[in-house]
């Protein structure tokens, strides 16, 4: 392959003496200080801020409405329309999370229930939120559509053990869910 | 007897309201400056939530100063870090080089004039510490003090990257103290005197240096003589306010302590309150230079545009109270230059060192060399018959010249030259 | 100058001269130079010589003792702090002491015992009449202040300029030596 050399371009007297760009620079911050201060910065409208640069002022502003339908929070369980807990205990998610915060105990569905040749529900469904990476990989493996990345995103504690999610909180968060899985239902 | 300790009480009163109310606020001021104006720049709001936490105390609102307090928070923060002291570091030097630092640049604040006269039932009391007849020099000599505490640091911390930062350090100030020396030699011979109030004294009846339009507080042009030192002047100001910056270690020649290569440069070791007094020596250095080139170039507390002598005149009684207007004048072109200082930081990237050192020597030595013949030229021409002037300036065509070629040469075969 | 003003600053001199000597590392006996530099400082400007205790500060601790320390730090010292004191060095510096010493006293004796004048207004303004009247240093003079700055360029610039411009020439052929040894041809 034949070698192109190339040419280095050549500065003239104007560009070497490096004044006219410094003025330019001085310009250009200035004018991203101006823009700022009347609330005009590039992007300023599509990312809702709060007059002042580009900044969304959190506590007072939020970003709840401007969330994307595929914004992924914290993970949270659902029942379906009959109240019913969607998690079979088959722990898939537990095997395939890849930070490991998700532990289930599984315990079996009395025959008396009503539910019962559904077998199985978690006893105990802890996801630690401190070890959770977001990363939805539950929600795409669960077979009973029962987990789902929730648009949750303020999960804070003042210890560790505020920071796991229980069975309880997580259907509190999750809610119900209707349709697509129909096998448990009376109607099949 | 009771005539020294009014003086002394006089004395110690205008340094406890100088330095310790007027320019030590300036440095966490200036910082918060820094921080905002930054963050403008960059399309963002910076710290403005610090303020009186109501909401503590049940009310609806906070009251936030537009994070004026955050400062005072940033101090906090500091004097309640751990202060560690690394096994290797030299005990001694180590815990000296931040006083060191603080030190010099406080103390050159006493020279500096911050009003006209004050003068409360007959008795006159000039706005400035101390009024030495050698004012530029006496900043020059005690600011060059400052290089050692960061010098010592570097070499205390008895670790690579401070000690580099220091070396850097070293080398730089000692470069750059000769053309800011340099520099201001054609104001001093314009002025005819060392002595900062003068000097002011002088702008405010004349004209500022670079902004000479009035005479005796009339508006006007200036004669031939004044308007053709205004290019002398020009280049003083250009020479000694990056001398200036190269002096305080600010950006573009923060070389010594520049983030990306040293770390923390000669405060890598440092923690606490000691990391905050190189801090704070950094930024009253910046206060300092930034209140001389006002002085000498800017007029320092002359209001301007002939106003200056009906401002001194304003008095209730017996309180003649324009040397208070001058000094909020003084403060708030302070400010605008402390802000200058401050978007240059955040527009011009960083210089390479070897740029930094050929700037240094290669160009503002010449240059302000070349300015101080100029400078002579044009104050000695009234005197002068007109054929030394125009040998004199054919003559100074010449040199310039001559210093243009060598350095254009000297830059074209650099890579034969060793090291 | 108040006396005390004077021991206070000449035992700082002596402390920082002594100290040059008395201590092992390089860059503590550097730092005790320029206490005894700035000390002398304090006694030029304690003199009414404000402009040579400026220079001095200016040239010698801010400049000329920064590059003694620039270098001894970029030596190794581990050795040097370890080192025994010979006798040789010691007994040859007590001699030059005593000889220095024994200079000073002779010079001292001989040279009658001039008081310097006071520097009091009047004389200050007695003194205005040796300059042309609408200079700046006789109207300084006039005022009852000590115009040292012009009074040392006057002096330079007028009888000792031929030295002056010599001494010049000398440092700038130095400084091109010094260009001319440090930047040889490669080859």
């Amino acid at each position: 392959m034949a070698i192109v050399k190339l040419q280095r371009p050549k500065l003239n007297f104007g560009e070497k003496i490096y004044f006219g760009a410094l003025i330019k620079g001085f310009f250009l911050t200035m004018s991203h200080a101006i823009k700022t201060l009347r609330g005009k910065s590039v992007g300023a409208e599509s990312l809702a801020s709060s007059g002042l640069g580009i900044t969304m002022q959190f506590p007072e502003q939020r970003w709840d409405e401007h969330m994307p339908e595929y914004y992924r929070g914290a993970p949270a369980l659902v029942t379906d329309e009959q109240g019913r807990e969607r998690c079979v205990s088959c722990q898939l998610c537990e095997f395939i999370c890849p930070p490991k915060a998700i532990k289930i105990t599984p315990s079996e569905i009395p025959s008396d229930d009503p539910w019962a040749k559904v077998e199985k529900r978690p006893l105990e469904f802890d996801i630690d939120m401190i070890r959770c990476i977001y990363c939805g990989m539950c929600e795409e493996v669960c077979p009973e559509q029962a987990i789902y990345l929730r648009k949750d995103y303020l999960i804070t504690g003042l210890k560790r053990a505020d920071m796991v999610h229980d069975k309880k909180k997580l259907y509190e968060i999750g809610g119900t869910r209707v349709g697509l899985v129909n096998k448990w239902n009376e109607l099949k | 007897m009771p005539e020294i300790i009014f003086q002394i009480a006089i004395i110690v009163t205008k340094i406890v309201i100088l330095t310790f109310m007027v320019v030590l606020p300036l440095v966490p001021l200036s910082v918060y400056f820094e921080r905002r104006f930054s963050a403008i720049i960059q399309d963002r709001v910076g710290p403005n939530r610090v303020g009186i936490p109501l909401t503590l105390l049940g009310f609806k609102k906070d009251f936030h100063f537009f994070g004026l307090i955050q400062p005072i928070a940033d101090g906090l923060k500091l004097f309640l870090k751990e202060d560690f002291t690394p096994n290797h570091v030299r005990k001694a030097f180590y815990w000296m080089a931040p006083a060191l630092t603080v030190v010099p640049a406080l103390i050159t604040v006493c020279v500096v004039p911050f009003g006209s006269p004050i003068s409360i039932f007959g008795h006159s009391e000039k706005l400035v510490i101390a009024d030495l007849d050698i004012g530029p020099l006496f900043i020059f000599s005690v600011a060059s003090l400052s290089v050692y505490g960061i010098t010592l640091a570097g070499w205390s911390s008895n670790s690579k990257f401070p000690f580099i930062g220091g070396v850097r350090s070293t080398a730089q100030m000692i470069s750059y103290e000769i053309a800011l020396g340099l520099s201001i030699i054609p104001v001093l011979m314009y002025y005819g005197d060392l002595n900062l109030s003068t000097i002011v004294q002088q702008q405010a009846d004349h004209g500022w240096l670079l902004l000479p339009l009035w005479k005796n507080g009339h508006l006007g042009l200036p004669d031939l003589n004044t308007a053709l030192f205004w290019f002398p002047a020009a280049i003083a100001f250009l020479i000694f306010t990056i001398s200036i910056f190269a002096e305080t270690n600010r950006m573009p020649f923060d070389l010594p302590e520049c983030e990306t290569e040293l770390v923390g440069g000669y405060h890598t070791e440092y923690s606490s309150m000691k990391f905050a007094m190189f801090f704070m020596g950094e930024y009253a250095a910046m206060v300092i230079g930034s209140a001389l080139i006002i002085t000498l170039f800017l007029g320092g507390w002359s209001i301007g545009f002939g106003l200056d002598a009906w401002v001194s005149d304003l008095h209730i009684g017996d309180i003649y109270f324009g040397g208070l207007i001058h000094m909020g004048c003084f403060l708030t072109k302070l400010l605008a230059f402390i802000l200058f200082f401050i978007l240059v930081r955040w527009t011009v990237p960083r210089f390479r060192y070897d740029q930094l050192m050929k700037l240094g020597w290669v160009v503002f030595f010449e240059a302000a060399l070349i300015n101080v013949f100029l400078a002579a030229l044009i104050v000695a021409a009234p005197q002068l018959k007109s054929v030394i002037i125009t040998s004199g300036a054919v003559l100074l065509l010449i040199v310039t010249a001559a210093v243009i070629w060598v350095a254009k040469v000297s830059e074209d075969t650099t890579k034969v030259l060793r090291a | 100058m108040p006396s005390y003003l004077f021991w206070i600053l000449s035992a700082l001199m002596l402390m920082g001269g002594g100290a040059v000597i008395a201590f092992r590392n390089p860059v503590s006996s550097a730092l005790s130079v320029v206490a005894c530099f700035v000390g002398l400082a304090g006694l030029f400007i304690g003199l009414s010589a404000f402009f040579v205790g400026v220079i001095q500060i200016l040239v010698y601790t801010g400049a000329v003792m920064v590059l003694f320390v620039f270098i001894i730090m970029l030596l190794d010292l581990k050795d040097e702090e370890k080192a025994a004191k010979p006798l040789l060095p010691i007994a040859a510096g007590v001699v030059l002491f005593v000889v220095f010493t024994v200079q000073l006293i002779g010079v001292l004796s001989r040279s009658p015992n001039k008081i310097a004048p006071d520097l009091s207004a009047k004389t200050l303004v007695l003194a205005a009449n040796s300059f042309p009247p609408t200079s700046k240093i006789a109207t300084t003079l006039s005022q009852g202040k000590l115009p040292d700055v012009h009074l040392i360029g006057h002096t330079l610039f007028t009888q000792n300029n031929l030295q002056l411009q010599i001494l010049g020439v000398l440092l700038l052929v130095a400084t091109i030596g010094v260009v001319v040894l440090s930047k040889r041809q490669a080859d």
